[in-house]
């Protein structure tokens, strides 16, 4: 049986999504925010929207992560949630 | 028809809809301030996927006009737009990355004024300290 890549994607998306919400560390839900959104930017270029997906990949991917890690530089990592 | 080809049949909508609630609950229940703004940029990419996903075609191909450059030989061929996925939803959604990626930083340049006045990104501690003072 042959898993089709659009359902593979689909499930890593769900998993890195449940995983930048649990983090303890807001570090590392920033970056699990920029694996999301690199993987969205997969399942644009298999769903054939390919000028979503490189604006996805350099603003959502590239220029929001820059955002939040410069934003917890200026603040803190540390979280209770 | 079993479940699993009944729930592979619209993986988008399902994923679409799991995102949307994993993002409303972030944004509503967790603690910290940045947490709740990771929920809602999970949130917003959500409906981007349902948009993508209405203009998806099964066996479509790229929104690119194919032979486009064959005017000169003589041979004129007939574009099909069933062939074709629908790039409406596409161009509407490259706005609204960009307009996420907006309220992204202003979300965040919010929470580093907040982090300045009260030393704490915690909702609770935030209210303890505004409870104190007033």
């Amino acid at each position: 049986m042959i898993l089709p890549i659009d359902l593979i994607v689909l499930l890593l998306v769900i998993i890195s999504a449940f995983a930048a919400i649990t983090v303890k560390d807001l570090l590392s839900a920033s970056l699990m925010l920029g694996a999301y959104s690199f993987l969205l930017c997969l399942l644009w270029t298999v769903m054939g929207a390919v000028d979503v997906a490189f604006t996805e990949a350099t603003v959502g991917a590239g220029v929001s992560t820059v955002f939040c890690v410069a934003a917890i530089f200026h603040t803190t990592r540390r979280t209770k949630d | 028809m079993d479940i699993v080809s009944l729930i592979a049949a619209k993986a988008n909508y399902w994923t679409y809809v799991i995102l949307l609630m994993v993002g409303l609950y972030a944004m509503v229940a967790k603690n910290n301030l940045v947490k709740k703004i990771v929920g809602m940029v999970i949130f917003q990419t959500a409906v981007i996927l349902f948009y993508v996903s209405i203009g998806y075609k099964k066996g479509g191909t790229l929104p690119i006009i194919m032979h486009g450059h064959d005017h000169g030989h003589g041979v004129e061929s007939v574009i099909k737009a069933a062939d074709y996925i629908n790039p409406l939803p596409h161009v509407l959604m490259l706005t609204a990355i960009v307009v996420g990626v907006a309220t992204l930083g202003v979300a965040l340049a919010l929470a580093i004024k907040v982090y300045q006045e009260y030393g704490t990104l915690e909702e609770d501690e935030i209210r303890k300290q505004i409870e104190l003072k007033g």
